[in-house]
């Protein structure tokens, strides 16, 4: 059992996502930086996909009530070594500061956090209603029994400290709307550095930057989109849609990130640039 | 944020029966010239190798594929396949497709509203729609969220410019084309025309969506 006595900017409970409901209006979720996650489970015996904490700009605080091996990834955070399996003793308080770089840390618990699931998955999906609530102070997460698999000897498994390269760079396939926008507009997405906005969140990381010109007015029918897609509304600035975006919507797409991209995207903070090629 | 609707603002190019576009590198975006394939071309891709999500709308169906086991021939033969079947007659319907009876207590904000544009009284604008038959096109906007196809036109209606801030769980409203229901309370765009008790979303059932894509739906007069 850990306490949560701070939980920071934004921190929620993230597995790997609840996939196969998109039919029904149901996100994926999940995890906004999928490999950082899989990683910390790995390093503490979990299966990759298991449910761990996503913190936002570090500021968590717990109290480990029972004895856990945990491991943080993602942004580094002082307060906790990075990418290391560390077992720590009841009634230790760790305490994550600011990162410096990058926007979202995981600390994976082994065992996994073990609240109750919801469709498949414990991950909190604000805009769907579905999960646990933001963790608060006060909340108690109970954590699983421990797995078969071991945990990692940190030895044998090298990892680095991620570096995060600004301007970060997102790979893209133009379409499916590619031809809504002027000739130039793919052009213009590709030579932008845009900039992160602050409103920028699990929904969707928001940019600013010159408008993409549109060919094609009115309004496009309600089609499926993916995490990953760059949605452009009407005032010409994109949307990189994230885990928690709704799973239909009527803006136009010009392209969309290679699978990749969703955990370049993760770490972005508000006043980084980004660019796409 | 609400719902958007406009069939039929868009239409690819008549001569294609099908167009196919990319969706970055895990997924196809499928969109007949005619919607009402939408449905029947799901059908036909449910268990072809390597694709693994199928996700209706107005006018498209999204197709996750996974590279590895993905074949894209096999894709293409099975939409031409589909299409072929479509074109040789019936329209598409499953005698499978559960049929779900909402009761409805039509005194909705806007009945007196949909009734002028109609140009009949309240009374009929609730025959219209209590007896048409209704069929889920898709799901969006929310978990449970149905676009219901198959209303009186009449009865239609745009959305609102401003969405009303919040419409109660069950509130069964009209617009561009749809009838829909709001499974929670929520910000709501669309004309209301009354409320439901029914459940349409409780993701602890078996069945989380009371109206998932292909059901059939009727809506029958609760008495007030």
């Amino acid at each position: 059992m850990i306490q949560i006595v701070e939980a920071g900017p934004w921190a929620s409970i993230q597995d790997g996502g609840r996939p196969g409901y998109a039919h029904l209006g149901v996100g994926r979720s999940g995890a906004f930086d999928q490999p950082a996650l899989r990683l910390a489970n790995r390093l503490v015996g979990n299966p990759p996909d298991a449910a761990a904490i996503e913190i936002t700009l570090g500021g968590l605080e717990l109290l480990v009530r029972d004895a856990v091996t945990v491991a943080l990834t993602g942004a580094p955070c002082a307060g906790l070594d990075w990418g290391t399996p560390t077992t720590v003793p009841a009634g230790t308080r760790i305490r994550l500061a600011t990162p410096s770089s990058g926007l979202r840390s995981y600390l994976a618990l082994r065992g996994g956090v073990d609240c109750a699931s919801t469709l498949g998955s414990r991950s909190t999906d604000v805009l769907g209603g579905l999960g646990p609530a933001p963790l608060r102070a006060g909340d108690l997460l109970p954590v699983g029994a421990p797995p078969d698999c071991g945990v990692s000897e940190s030895a044998a498994v090298p990892v680095k400290l991620p570096t995060t390269q600004l301007p970060a760079t997102i790979r893209i396939l133009p379409g499916p709307r590619d031809d809504w926008f002027a000739p130039g507009a793919l052009t213009q997405l590709l030579q932008t550095d845009w900039l992160v906005r602050a409103d920028s969140d699990r929904i969707g990381i928001r940019l600013d930057g010159p408008p993409l010109e549109r060919v094609r007015g009115g309004e496009l029918p309600s089609e499926a989109t993916l995490p990953g897609a760059l949605q452009v509304p009407p005032d010409g600035r994109p949307i990189l849609l994230g885990p928690d975006s709704p799973v239909t919507g009527g803006y136009p797409v010009i392209a969309v990130a290679l699978a990749g991209g969703l955990g370049i995207a993760a770490q972005l903070r508000p006043g980084d640039r980004l660019g796409f090629r | 944020m609400t719902p958007r609707e406009e069939p039929g603002a868009l239409a690819p190019a008549a001569t294609e029966p099908v167009r196919v576009l990319p969706y970055g590198d895990q997924a196809l975006l499928i969109e007949p010239a005619d919607p009402a394939q939408i449905l029947p071309l799901r059908d036909a891709l449910v268990g072809l190798p390597g694709c693994s999500e199928f996700v209706p709308a107005a006018g498209t169906l999204l197709v996750r594929i996974e590279a590895a086991t993905f074949v894209r021939a096999t894709l293409d033969a099975a939409l031409t396949a589909a299409l072929a079947r479509a074109g040789q007659g019936a329209p598409y319907s499953d005698p499978d497709a559960p049929c779900v009876v909402l009761p409805v207590r039509y005194d909705g904000a806007d009945l007196d509203l949909i009734a002028d544009d109609a140009g009949c009284s309240p009374d009929e604008v609730v025959r219209r729609h209590s007896t048409a038959t209704y069929q889920v096109a898709f799901c969006g906007f929310s978990p449970g969220f149905a676009y219901l196809s198959g209303g009186d036109r009449s009865l239609d209606q745009p959305r609102l410019a401003t969405p009303r801030r919040s419409v109660p769980a069950g509130s069964v409203g009209i617009a561009a084309g749809y009838t829909g229901v709001y499974p929670r309370e929520s910000p709501g765009g669309w004309r209301l025309l009354g409320t439901t008790a029914a459940t349409l979303w409780d993701p602890f059932r078996d069945d989380p969506a009371l109206l998932p894509p292909g059901t059939r739906v009727r809506f029958e007069i609760e008495p007030s």
